[in-house]
């Protein structure tokens, strides 16, 4: 069962039945779930999350759907990892990374795509529908096939080559739009109200689909105990995801999961490319001015982001910060990360990991805090970013004289550090 | 200037399910006084106290952002769309 009461507005409190909307029809605030917490209080506990699966559906009583037939893949409950060496390389003490690359399409989306499908086949929908810089379009296609629903997925045309062939081959249809993430989205956001009979995850499914980047607290305070990390940062687009961060975090304390260890503080990150939000932070502005994004991170290149004000409200409130970096140092975390953890993430990633290491050198980030940095897309979806970049260290003839010529068999081999 | 107005789903009560309508105005800020003429009640739905557009609405001249634009004075001229849309979603 679910514990969901309906929908309320999150500026005005007009409360709504639990449908297929995302909007307040007065002010046109976004529309969040409500759940009756006692009873959620009175049910759920350790012992019976860690008897569920492993994947997000573990969490179902957290969740804003039913779950005896969920849309699933096996999205979640993804590897958190130690991270020394990485640590050691950034003056931080104890490091752990989200490795969320490693989901059924490749990133986290497929966490927030399960829990958006399985609410649009509850309510009837037959078709699911999206506007994607990438990373949703794979999970969207691939989810739709799973639960033999149509896929309608719309893009910006101009997308890594990898996001939209592993988009397209699952069979859906699939629109590239001539214009940017924000045009394509703006294009569903009117597409929804004409297309009543289409589930638009990320639209008229938003309030149920962005609960499920919940599951990426729950997941991080489970493993590390059924404590609470210190500090985290999280890579920033629309702001949902670090805003469900951390609403995760505080519904675990308000359940009595963990204990309350005083708030988690939650970091942002963003690319030099598109920081609408690290810009507004900068400013100590409330409010996020949009900007035209020019980025490699384009599954970050959100200029108009939905969530940016509530995402500088949680940094705000917990004392972290939003901290933005070029397309070269986006590189550099990309090859940080793989070289000292074996992690192979894509562009966001590298920006995550980059602006960590900013706000370690900074001192925002600290030694003495157990801190978890969310990578949250595979590196293989964006390997245009590394042409140029990395390659082989020779090419040579299949000879042993050329090989020697390369190495000493009585030396030991350096580390690569660049 | 006749202009096409692009009313969405949230605000079509105010315009007997209508998700178009047709008004006379050379700039957004004129079409809204025209559009509350018309159907009365929308402006407060589109401007807060201050007359200054609400956070989470969009308006669109020619499919660009009027933010981008020169914002509640952007210039309409014959033939032209204003699209009125809900500022959340995506991500």
């Amino acid at each position: 069962m679910s514990f969901v009461l309906g929908l309320s507005c999150r500026e005005c409190g007009r409360s709504y039945a639990a449908e297929a909307l995302h909007v307040c029809e007065f002010c046109f605030g976004p529309l969040e779930v409500s759940y009756d917490h006692d009873a959620m209080r009175a049910t759920v506990s350790r012992e019976r999350i860690e008897s569920g699966p492993p994947t997000i559906w573990r969490y179902a009583d957290l969740l804003p759907v039913s779950p005896e037939a969920p849309v699933d893949l096996g999205a979640g409950f993804t590897p958190l990892i130690r991270a020394d060496r990485l640590a050691a390389e950034l003056g931080l003490g104890e490091l752990w990374v989200k490795d969320d690359t490693r989901n059924p399409t490749g990133s986290f989306k497929d966490r927030v795509v399960s829990v958006a499908l399985t609410k649009a086949r509850e309510l009837g929908y037959k078709v699911a529908a999206c506007a994607s810089t990438g990373n949703l379009a794979n999970s969207v296609a691939a989810h739709a096939a799973r639960a033999g629903m149509e896929s309608v997925v719309l893009i910006p045309h101009d997308l890594e080559a990898v996001k939209i062939l592993t988009t397209a081959v699952f069979g859906g249809r699939l629109i590239a739009v001539e214009g940017s993430y924000d045009d394509v989205n703006r294009l569903c956001a009117e597409l929804a109200g004409d297309f009543p009979s289409w589930a638009f995850v990320n639209v008229n499914i938003r309030p149920y689909y962005a609960e499920g980047s919940k599951t990426l607290a729950f997941e991080v305070a489970e493993q590390l105990g059924w404590t609470l990390p210190d500090h985290v940062v999280v890579p920033i687009a629309s702001g949902s995801q670090l805003t469900k961060i951390d609403k995760g975090f505080r519904e675990l304390v308000d359940l009595g999961l963990v204990e309350d260890s005083g708030e988690v503080r939650v970091s942002g990150a963003q690319a030099a490319g598109c920081s609408p939000v690290a810009t507004a932070f900068l400013e100590g502005a409330e409010h996020v001015r949009p900007v035209k994004p020019h980025t490699i991170a384009k599954s970050l290149a959100i200029g108009n982001p939905a969530d940016g004000s509530y995402a500088l409200e949680a940094v705000r409130r917990t004392k972290g910060a939003i901290e933005s970096v070029t397309d070269e140092q986006i590189v550099e975390g990309i090859r940080l990360l793989a070289r000292t953890e074996g992690i192979f993430a894509e562009t966001a990633g590298g920006v995550t990991i980059a602006t960590l290491a900013k706000l370690a050198a900074s001192g925002v980030v600290r030694r003495d805090e157990k801190v978890v940095v969310y990578v949250t897309g595979n590196g293989l979806k964006t390997v245009e970013a590394l042409v140029g970049h990395v390659g082989p260290s020779a090419t040579i003839a299949p000879t042993l004289e050329a090989v020697a010529a390369l190495f000493d068999p009585e030396a030991t081999l350096d580390k690569e550090t660049r | 200037m006749t202009v096409t107005v692009r009313i969405p789903t949230q605000l079509r009560s105010l315009t007997g399910g209508a998700g178009e309508v047709s008004v006379e105005a050379p700039s957004v800020r004129r079409a809204i006084d025209e559009l509350e003429s018309a159907h009365p009640g929308i402006e407060a739905r589109l401007l807060d106290d201050q007359g200054a557009l609400r956070r989470f609405v969009n308006l669109f001249v020619a499919d660009e952002d009027v933010r981008f634009l020169d914002g509640l004075d952007t210039a309409l001229s014959s033939g032209t769309t204003l699209s009125i849309v809900p500022a959340v979603a995506g991500g």
